[in-house]
């Protein structure tokens, strides 16, 4: 054991000293990288604002361009649910004095936003510039990037409609961010060194610590929470989500009348359903979020019409038919595959 | 007599399969008595049609199936294998109100109905952010570099054909969401323990030591003390992962899973595997490696997977999945068919090493017993365990207890909510509930 350590040490101490000289250590095996393949792919910005390229853009481009490209899906404001959480909302002017969201300790925020939490603004910048909008990610320029920021910034009350965010005044901005002290590393779930050492966190210590108690551990049992009702179903037939034998069966969570035969062919609009995701939200007998298609197929069946309506409704989402819950929009999926959808619903949905 | 008894020739061992509906209420409203004289009844019934033989056996012997009298398929019918059409229900689901877009959303692995510990490749969950694309390996590329000169002597660029000319290593080990079970913060939510906890998986992971390229490169360990890994999707996910880990040589870029290369919902050709870390650190469809002096608070370490506390500060860079396990059979959504004998089994797994010991407790944690571990047991894998229990038909409440080689003991709810409230989303590794009640179905309760 002791020589074992031994010959560790000296593998640790060895390995140190040479760790920056040993380059190319497997023949024939990787390249160089030119300096231009390292620009185009190295675009992280950095807290400290390392990787920021150059540039600016004013908060009235800037609204121009997230109504163009982004209010689509988080709403004119940043204020849109329907697709993600909110990006802005939810800060104050005093939050922005303290660096401290106070809505984040009250329990008075309904909805936590992206202004609410994110204490580094280089954090938006590099995630609007490496991934939005959704679906063209990296078609922004740096200046365009730099314009959206400033309009969201304007949003949360931050800046004048006046503004012009640049690399020269970002610096300034983190200074007034709402949650910029909001963070703690204080914690034992960081797998590296800890902060005492240079790195983050308390070194792994955890902030609980159960007993293994194993008799007569305690007097009563407390249940603090049941499964409620609608979330008995909500995830539709629980019998099909099981095997047909062994020692257990599925519990029948919607009656034996919606019980599908095990091994039912799957048709293919039933498959272009399920792959969409539209199967998680209405089942073809019954509600889930959204209306069952059954319904759906009753209440329009009398109206010629109704194909080209609901076409429309499944491709850009809504609500106020069927209650206050909105579908998300379905703008990803081909019109043709839309139709296919629809005249499916319409015909019974099997 | 009940009508489906009229069913000849089939003897079904599932009652819902020749009960009728008034006979299925009659059992949920827990009169399990009555389920074992009805299917006497059936037995008995059957031997109508088979006059003479019937009283000598079960037909499924009796009379040969059609399998042991025709020709089977040919061999390379299915040149891909799928599982038997008998296997349709266990597949993978998404919670609806989870998801709004397909392509930013979890699917979860039915863990209700896996065996052993190993994930196989097509259940394994799914956690996208940006939609996912089965990229050309042809095409794919894998660079690293420094965030400056001095941290990396020489940035390199390597194909897919290079990487796996590198001598490799395997291993086994579980991924888990740092958001599984987060929806359960509050109170239950979910029905069963596909949803509770189904964003977990473990596969045996093969690839290059992360360590292997970093010094290819020449690396510079004394300032080099984080790396950012960054996917080649549209989100091109990003996170910070500590030096320590790769130096370790526990970070792997792996290319197999489970003997085939990985699945393309699971990062083809290429991912990152940070044993023991969260899955969104495990960054897919990897492109590049930079090593850095300082973390880099990427959107998904500084607006999402940061643990919100009761004080309104967010726990950051919180990475490590703590000690945890979940008894999957008979779990949530499930009915036991009988009073009688069951093996009730488990998952636990730690992301600080091995599985040292599972407890089990099948009256809310009054009582434990140990239960058996099935070995060989792996570093930060899943575990699998087993115990023997006789269901005397009366209401019980089943929990597990993993404790990890830290001699850290997984928390109750009450001792992790004292710590971390109910609104951090991640990391809930609190100790799981299943209520069984006389009609023998289960379903998800929290005890404090
Ligand atoms: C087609 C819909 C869509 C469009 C258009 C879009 N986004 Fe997004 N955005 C999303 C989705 C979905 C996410 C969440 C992605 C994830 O889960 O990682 C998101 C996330 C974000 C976030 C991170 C928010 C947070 O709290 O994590 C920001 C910031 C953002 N978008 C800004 C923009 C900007 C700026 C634009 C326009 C240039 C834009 N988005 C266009 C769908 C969209
Ligand atoms: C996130 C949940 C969700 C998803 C996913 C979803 N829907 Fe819906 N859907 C809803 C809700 C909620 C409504 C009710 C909207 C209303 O009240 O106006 C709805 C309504 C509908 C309607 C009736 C519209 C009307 O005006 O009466 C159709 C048809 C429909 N959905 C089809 C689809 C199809 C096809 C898909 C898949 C491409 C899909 N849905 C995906 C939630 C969803």
């Amino acid at each position: 054991m002791f020589r074992f350590s031994k010959t560790i040490l000296v593998l640790a101490l060895f390995s140190a000293s040479t760790a920056t000289v040993a380059v190319d250590n497997y023949k024939g095996i990787g390249r160089q990288a030119t300096p231009a393949e390292v620009k185009a792919w190295d675009i992280d910005v950095r807290p400290d604002f390392k990787g920021l390229p150059k540039g600016s853009g004013s908060v009235d481009r800037g609204q121009e361009l997230f109504e163009e490209k982004c209010a689509s899906c988080h709403g004119t404001f940043g204020e849109s649910n329907e697709v993600f959480t909110p990006l802005v909302g939810g800060t104050t002017k005093d939050d922005m004095k303290t660096g401290r969201v106070k809505g984040l300790s009250s329990g008075e925020l309904p909805q936590r936003t992206t202004f609410t939490k994110v204490a580094t603004i280089s954090t938006v910048f590099d995630y609007i510039q490496r991934a939005m909008p959704w679906t063209a990610p990296k078609s922004l320029k740096p200046d365009e990037v730099y314009a959206i920021l400033a309009y969201m910034l304007n949003l949360s009350e931050m800046v004048p409609a006046d503004f012009v965010l640049s690399d020269k005044n970002i610096a300034d901005v983190q200074k007034m961010l709402p949650n910029r002290l909001g963070m703690t590393t204080d914690h034992g779930m960081w797998p590296g060194a800890s902060a005492a050492k240079g790195g983050i966190g308390n070194g792994g210590k955890p902030d609980t610590s159960n007993k293994a108690c194993m008799k007569n551990c305690k007097s009563e049992v407390q249940i603090g929470s049941t499964l409620p009702d609608y979330a008995r179903t909500a995830h539709g037939e629980l019998y099909d989500q099981n095997r047909s034998f062994g020692p257990v069966r599925g519990t029948r969570t919607l009656g034996a009348a919606a019980a599908a035969p095990a091994a039912a062919a799957v048709s293919p609009a039933m498959e272009l359903a399920t792959k969409n995701g539209c199967m998680a939200c209405h089942g073809v007998n019954n509600k889930i979020v959204g209306p069952g298609y059954n319904e759906v197929q009753a209440r329009y069946k009398d109206q010629p019409d109704a194909e080209v309506r609901l076409v429309a409704k499944v491709k850009a989402g809504g609500q106020g038919v069927w209650g206050s819950v909105p579908m998300p929009p379905n703008a990803h999926l081909k019109d043709e595959d839309i139709k296919t959808l629809v005249q499916w619903i319409m015909s019974g949905a099997k | 007599m009940v009508d489906s008894v009229k069913q000849p020739g089939r003897l079904r061992p599932a009652p819902e399969n020749f009960l009728s509906e008034e006979q299925i209420k009659a059992v949920g409203a827990g009169r399990r008595d009555f389920l074992r004289k009805s299917f006497l009844a059936a037995g008995a019934a059957l031997a109508a049609p088979l006059a003479a033989r019937a009283s000598e056996g079960d037909p499924n012997i009796l009379q040969n199936p059609e399998w042991t009298t025709t020709l089977g398929n040919p061999v390379a019918m299915r040149p891909y294998g799928s599982p038997s059409k008998f296997e349709s229900q266990l597949i993978r689901r998404e919670s609806p109100g989870l998801a709004r877009v397909g392509g930013a959303s979890v699917s979860f692995a039915p863990l209700q109905g896996m065996f052993g510990i190993i994930t196989p490749s097509g259940l394994h969950f799914e956690r996208h952010h940006q939609g996912w694309h089965d990229i050309d390996p042809s095409r794919h590329r894998l660079m690293v570099n420094g965030s400056d000169d001095s941290l990396l002597k020489k940035p390199k660029v390597y194909t897919m054909d290079e990487l796996m000319r590198l001598p490799p290593v395997s291993r086994i080990h579980f991924i888990e969401c740092g958001a599984n079970t987060g929806l359960e913060w509050g109170n239950v939510a979910v029905p069963t323990v596909q949803y509770t906890h189904g964003m977990l998986s473990c596969s045996e992971f093969t690839g290059v030591p992360l360590k292997t390229l970093l010094e290819d490169c020449g690396v510079d360990y004394k300032k080099a003390r984080y790396v950012l890994a960054e996917g080649a999707d549209g989100s091109s996910m990003t996170r910070t992962i500590p030096m320590e880990m790769v130096e370790s040589g526990e970070v792997m870029v792996a290319y197999g899973q489970n003997g085939e290369m990985l699945r393309p919902e699971n990062g083809y050709p290429l991912r990152l595997v940070v044993p023991g870390v969260q899955g969104v650190s495990w960054v897919k469809w990897l492109r590049r490696i930079e090593v850095g002096d300082k973390p880099y608070a990427t959107k998904d370490e500084a607006v999402h997977y940061i643990d919100l506390l009761p004080n309104g500060l967010h726990r950051q860079y919180s990475s490590i999945q703590e000690a945890k396990s979940v008894i999957t059979t008979p779990s949530g959504g499930q009915t036991l068919l009988d009073k009688g004998f069951y093996n009730v089994s488990g998952l636990a797994w730690s992301g600080r090493g091995r599985i040292k010991q599972v407890d089990v407790s099948f009256d809310g944690g009054i009582n434990w017993q140990s239960a058996r571990i099935e070995g060989p047991v792996q570093n930060k894998a899943l575990t699998r365990f087993n115990i023997n229990w006789v269901w005397d038909g009366k209401p019980a409440i089943l929990q597990s207890r993993a404790i990890d080689e830290t001699g850290f003991v997984q928390p109750t709810y009450g001792q992790l909510r004292k710590v971390r409230g109910t609104k951090s989303i991640y990391h809930n590794n609190a100790i799981q509930s299943w209520k069984v009640i006389e009609s023998g179905e289960v379903s998800n309760v929290q005890v404090l």
